[in-house]
């Protein structure tokens, strides 16, 4: 209890707020199937642009399909599909980061350059250029968005991981005869975790609007499966005046990038700039230390 | 400053090269020779075969074709389409007006909009602070797409104001466009803005002219936004070259013939020659908007003009 004590409070209510909606969709993603009132893909003409109703409580889209159940169902590749690239990044990333922040010298300078050259590339035009190779899906466009989130955590955790190598404890560590391996992944990495799972909430956020207009652009996620960004690019029932099959999942996408962006600069640390106003929440002094995203832009 | 202007030129050059050997060698390495694009469902005799690979001069080794495609395109010729037979340049020559005036539009709509709010959230704390901060928070998690469709169901479809898709006469077809293109962006400069005012705001120097009884205006100016400007600039050029990635989606959206359209389109068709123009023509436009940002830095800040780096 006093655990979740310690890391529930400092989100502040913002931050709460964003990770019940986080989890909350998580959640319903993960239960879809199970909480769905109708078949996403069954078809019924007769219910083309039926509107809101008991039976179908965001009503139909124009063939037919229950709007709430593709929305459930499309919870799961939107999340997925993000999940999948921050996992990737972070997995090539993190070691990355954290062998150019150890030795420093010349093997760093290679790796911030890499960072560098791909950080310079929009992720978007790498997926397109990807698909134009490997055709469209939801594999091609994930991998090549892994490839281009990879600079985006692993400079954070370089910035981060290279304040922790100078600090006396590191240097104690080393006398001692720890491996570096040990001091690397036990100490450097766990004092910098707050900032890595930041970071990578941050980048969900923005992988998930990257994969979602792709799939709007037909190169992800294909059309009858149901998806966000699928979803959104139904321009026949946008042209007919019908709102809801189309803005509705659009809504989910802002309003869950919005929480994981709140969410990512709460644990980051970083005081979000629209909620520094009242309360400083003051935070334990080794974390407060790390530098937060500032250091990406700015770079 | 001339130091720094030829280590820029140097990089974008060096930047450009290896992306255009990236571009170049992947599409071609590509499973499914190009030439089957040509055939689509048909098995062409030998003979066929090697006469379109010889037109194509895909039996020719991989160095010498890249060697051949970049004099061609440094001479202004960028090959011929694949599916269309007519020359790439004319293709991609007929949509860069309408991106580049697109993205021109939205930058102007960033920095009008996103500076100023950003400015009124600095100095004005309070409610409209608040205000200005929660609009630019929600404004930055709505990707291109969904401003899309939401501004054409209200302004095109209800409303009638404005063209849904097309260029429309005169600039009726891009103001939509170039509004969804714009939103993240103001949104993410606001924030920007208002830090790198609001940091300055509270420093030293600024509290002791504001002390000495210094115009607030005067001070505002000429020590808090001179200062404030760097990040500003940075954060400007990541954004519109982000804009350039982002007219993939917008221009589809709305079904505005531009780059960002042809690219789309050109992947569909499996178009080699177009992709590799256009992929190249947007990464040289990503890479130009961060340079010339990076000479701003320097003129802004004589600092950065000495070292070679900003970093």
């Amino acid at each position: 209890m006093r655990r979740l004590v310690t890391w529930w409070a400092p989100l502040g209510r913002s931050g709460q707020a964003a990770l019940v909606w986080v989890t909350l969709m998580l959640l319903l993603a993960l239960a879809a199937p199970l909480v769905a009132p109708h078949d996403p893909g069954q078809q019924s003409l007769l219910d083309s642009y039926f509107g809101p109703s008991p039976a179908h409580l965001l009503g139909c889209d124009g063939l037919g399909r229950d709007v709430l159940s593709r929305l459930l169902l499309g919870a799961r590749t939107s999340l997925l599909g993000p999940a999948l690239v921050v996992c990737c990044a972070l997995l090539v990333g993190i070691p990355l980061a954290l062998a150019a922040a150890w030795s420093g010298g010349w093997v760093d300078g290679v790796i911030a350059r890499v960072f560098d050259l791909v950080y310079a590339l929009p992720g978007l035009l790498l997926a397109v250029l990807t698909v134009a190779l490997f055709g469209p899906g939801l594999t091609p466009a994930v991998v090549a968005l892994s490839i281009a989130y990879i600079p985006f955590l692993a400079r954070i955790v370089r910035a981060a991981a290279r304040q922790q190598r100078v600090s006396p404890y590191v240097d104690a560590l080393a006398v001692q005869g720890f491996g570096v391996l040990r001091i690397t992944v036990r100490h450097i990495l766990r004092n910098i975790v707050p900032v890595v799972v930041g970071q990578a909430a941050i980048a969900f956020g923005y992988a998930l609007l990257d994969l979602a207009s792709l799939s709007y652009l037909g190169l992800a996620v294909q059309a009858p499966t149901p998806d966000w960004g699928v979803m959104v690019s139904d321009t026949d029932a946008l042209m007919q005046g019908q709102w809801l099959p189309v803005v509705a999942p659009g809504v989910l996408v802002v309003l869950t990038v919005l929480a994981l962006t709140v969410l990512g600069t709460r644990i980051a640390g970083e005081r979000t700039p629209y909620l520094r106003r009242g309360r400083a929440r003051r935070r334990r002094p080794q974390s407060a230390s790390a530098p937060a995203g500032t250091a990406g832009v700015a770079a | 400053m001339a130091r720094l202007l030829l280590h820029r030129l140097g990089g974008l050059v060096t930047t450009l090269l290896l992306s255009s050997v990236v571009i170049f060698g992947s599409l071609y390495l590509a499973p499914g020779s190009p030439e089957n694009v040509l055939f689509g469902n048909r098995t062409p005799s030998a003979a066929a075969r090697a006469a379109v690979r010889h037109r194509l001069h895909l039996d020719q080794p991989l160095p010498v074709r890249y060697w051949d495609w970049l004099t061609g395109v440094l001479h202004g010729d960028l090959g011929t389409s694949m599916v269309t037979g007519q020359p790439v340049a004319d293709r991609v020559g007929s949509g860069l007006g309408t991106t580049a005036l697109l993205v021109l539009f939205a930058s102007l709509l960033v920095v009008v909009l996103g500076l100023g709010l950003g400015l009124l959230g600095a100095v004005r704390p309070g409610r409209l602070d608040g205000a200005v901060s929660a609009v630019s928070a929600v404004s930055v998690s709505v990707p291109p797409f969904v401003a899309a469709t939401v501004l054409i169901s209200v302004f095109a479809v209800r409303l009638g104001w404005l063209p849904a898709s097309g260029r429309g006469n005169g600039l009726d077809g891009l103001v939509l466009p170039a509004v969804a293109l714009a939103l993240l962006s103001c949104g993410f400069l606001a924030q920007v803005t208002r830090n790198a005012v609001g940091e300055q705001l509270g420093r030293e120097h600024v509290q002791t002219a504001l002390a000495r009884g210094l115009p607030r205006a005067a001070v505002l100016r000429s020590h808090v936004l001179r200062n404030a400007l760097p990040p500003i600039v940075t954060a400007i050029g990541l954004l519109v070259a982000g804009m350039f990635a982002s007219t993939l989606v917008v221009e589809s959206a709305f079904a505005l013939p531009g780059i960002g359209q042809l690219t789309i389109q050109s992947v569909a068709q499996k178009d080699f020659p177009v992709v590799q123009a256009v992929a190249l023509l947007l990464v040289a436009a990503f890479v130009i908007c961060n340079a010339l940002s990076d000479l701003v830095q320097a003129l802004i800040d004589p600092r950065l003009r000495t070292a070679g780096r900003t970093a």
